[in-house]
């Protein structure tokens, strides 16, 4: 039911705020190619770590991709709302009138689309640098998809409950890490599977049912969040 | 019309607004002048739905607001002490993404007013994070002018701007009243209103 | 009717006078309760067949575990009543559980490796219910980190209600973990459908020091809540008068 003095529905506000984030993106895009650059960089250290040949490095690999994925996700994260919550944008959202949480799920949509995406494009690559074979780029490319999804959106969680806290960054990562390992234990068990060449189908149907219940519970209780953190 | 009734309000253990009431009808202004760390900006957070008061009513038009939250934000214009613009896009652009979550955009009507804040000698090409704090309060009031809200509150409207700022402050608020608005104001100086309708509240304890 | 009672026990005066009330209530069952249990346990019962006295540490271990689910579950809900229904108590109950839970976790923790190292040939295993169960400590400590990292305490107490109750899907987790996945550990051998799988000699002394633990929880949880009370009400009219009678 929208109030009389709102000529837009939630959509069209949605894809306002879509819009506007890609701009502003397109305008400063330093700062998404950060948890990119992070996510390369820290799944080069595993075989310069580990000196290994190989096979060796095939074993680590779900193992060592499913990490950085996940730091690189919650240091991506750490931007999600603090621009617009530091110059009172997001007070505009909450005063708007349209509801609160579709704004925010665009916010995080649009976020996902400009960092989690990416990665998942970047992870197979990844995956072959630390010795996996090129047939199972499918396969890789599939579980880190579905898994960036679920980590885009509980991330928004915590990020809301973080918002604006001088050492937001380090306790981000203290509150979040626990509430993301169901998606890394699944997730890197599905790469894992890929890169053995076998069905990985078990592991990905848990990602895509987490993927699911991340959708449906997380925007709520982000938006509580981020309303708790206005106040 | 905006009713508040013995708010009463506590930031922690602080109890802040101890039955705080009063009334302000269409082409009304009311100035908080209350000293520093007395509440003015968390009065206007209460009614703006940021913070809860724990006892106490604010109603709009005979409705208590914490029923009808949307749609009387709708109703509602909330200058707070950030102007809410995003420093890579340009003003115009600014005005377009703030005004297109609760209206369709006129291109017109936007420029319109950001010549009346003054605003219209500028590169259109440049972004507002090169703009002087004053510039960018004027924005703010040119996306003020346009939003379609009948009660306005401020939160030192007045502060970052110059002479001329002051005017065009003083026009858009004229204005507004015209067109039967109403607005709270929390400011450090009484505005001159020229022709309005504009109590001032000295301190929360005095009669408003 | 219920919601009358449910704001009147709200109401930080009247938590004061019914918590201080019942602690004897608890505390002194628990003394006995754990007392018992444990001697029972660790010297009357008869030695395991496989792992003849290794396994008593089980009347320290079981307790503290189901306990460290219980606080986290009480302790959830107290702070979903503060966040939802904004009652102060429950976040003042809240913060009381937190270390509390923190500790039971824990305890269960140490206790698994000092039985898992004898039994299993190793001190931690990866396994999920040992991982869950660690993530539980981890949701206890972030309750404390982010209500520590906010300075304004009612944000404070509804943003760590909020992860609070975000992290209760993690309690079914850990005890589901052995049922959903093979795991090392063993599977529940006392809340089963079929019925406990333990022989009496040994399953009566566990009720008992579980029973033990759950009134110390109770009665530590009472306690540390009328102190948080006391602590946020300093400022309350009530507590002058209090004081003087």
């Amino acid at each position: 039911m929208s109030s009389p003095a709102l000529e837009i529905g939630a959509l069209a506000a949605a894809r306002n705020v879509v819009a506007r984030d890609l701009l502003l993106a397109f305008r400063r895009p330093g700062d998404w190619l950060q948890p990119l650059a992070f996510f390369v960089i820290v799944t080069m250290l595993f075989p310069l770590a580990l000196n290994s040949e190989p096979s060796v490095l095939r074993t680590i690999a779900p193992g060592a991709l499913w990490v950085a994925l996940l730091l690189a996700s919650v240091l991506a994260l750490d931007f999600l709302y603090r621009e617009d919550g530091h110059d009172g944008t997001l007070e505009q959202f909450a005063l708007s009138g349209q509801p609160f949480a579709v704004l925010l799920l665009a916010k995080t949509a649009t976020h996902w689309l400009l960092t989690g995406l990416p990665l998942a494009i970047v992870g197979p690559l990844a995956a072959v640098s630390l010795g996996a074979p090129g047939g199972s780029m499918p396969g890789v490319l599939g579980s880190v998809l579905l898994g960036s999804v679920s980590l885009s959106l509980l991330g928004s969680i915590g990020a809301g409950l973080t918002l604006g806290l001088r050492r937001g960054g380090a306790l981000l990562s203290l509150l979040l890490l626990p509430l993301l390992i169901p998606t890394l234990i699944f997730g890197a068990r599905a790469t894992q599977l890929a890169i053995l060449g076998d069905s990985a189908a078990q592991p990905l149907y848990l990602l895509g049912a987490l993927a699911i219940l991340s959708l449906t519970l997380a925007p709520l209780a982000a938006a509580t969040a981020v309303r708790i953190s206005l106040e | 019309m905006l009713e508040v009734k013995q708010l009463h309000l506590w930031r922690g253990d602080r109890h802040l607004l101890k039955g705080v009431g009063f009334a302000l009808h269409s082409g009304q202004a009311l100035q908080l002048l209350w000293p520093n760390g007395t509440g003015k900006t968390s009065l206007l957070r209460c009614i703006a739905g940021f913070l809860y008061a724990e006892e106490g009513q604010v109603l709009w038009d005979g409705s208590p607001v914490a029923r009808t939250r949307d749609a009387f934000n709708c109703q509602l214009a909330y200058l707070g002490h950030e102007p809410a613009l995003k420093g890579d896009l340009t003003a115009i652009e600014n005005l377009r993404y703030s005004l297109g979550l609760r209206h369709k955009v006129n291109e017109a009507q936007m420029q319109a007013a950001l010549q009346t804040a003054g605003l219209a000698h500028l590169d259109p090409q440049q972004p507002v994070r090169s703009f002087s704090a004053g510039q960018r309060k004027r924005v703010a009031l040119a996306r003020l002018s346009l939003w379609r809200a009948r009660l306005w509150l401020l939160d030192e409207p007045a502060a970052n701007l110059d002479a001329a700022g002051q005017a065009v402050l003083g026009a858009t608020l004229v204005q507004h009243f015209a067109n039967g608005g109403s607005a709270l104001i929390a400011t450090h100086q009484p505005l001159e209103l020229p022709g309005i309708d504009a109590r001032r509240w000295l301190s929360p304890e005095a009669a408003s | 009717m219920a919601w009358t009672w449910l704001h009147r026990f709200g109401s930080p005066p009247h938590f004061y006078r019914v918590a201080g009330k019942l602690i004897p209530w608890f505390a002194w069952p628990a003394a006995v309760l754990i007392a018992v249990g444990l001697v029972w346990g660790l010297v009357i019962a008869p030695p395991d067949a496989l792992q003849s006295d290794a396994y008593r540490v089980i009347y320290v271990h079981v307790p503290n575990a189901w306990l460290s689910l219980m606080a986290y579950t009480v302790m959830a809900v107290a702070a979903g009543v503060g966040l939802i229904w904004r009652i102060k108590v429950g976040h003042a109950v809240a913060v009381a559980i937190a270390p509390v839970g923190a500790m039971f976790t824990a305890v269960a923790l140490v206790t698994g490796m000092l039985w898992g190292e004898p039994t299993w040939g190793t001190w931690w295993v990866w396994d999920p219910r040992l991982v869950f169960e660690l993530v539980l400590l981890f949701f206890f400590m972030g309750y404390s980190a982010l209500r520590g990292a906010i300075e304004d305490p009612d944000r404070a107490d509804r943003a760590s209600a909020l992860l609070a109750i975000v992290g209760v899907v993690n309690v079914p987790l850990v005890h589901y973990s052995v049922v959903i996945w093979r795991s090392v550990h063993q599977g529940s051998t006392v809340f089963r459908s079929g019925g406990p799988a333990m022989p009496a000699s040994m399953l009566w002394p566990l009720l008992v020091a579980a029973l033990g633990y759950t009134f110390f929880f109770g009665a530590i949880l009472l306690l540390r809540a009328r102190a948080e009370v006391l602590n946020r009400e300093r400022s309350g009219s009530w507590l002058a008068q209090l004081a003087e009678d």
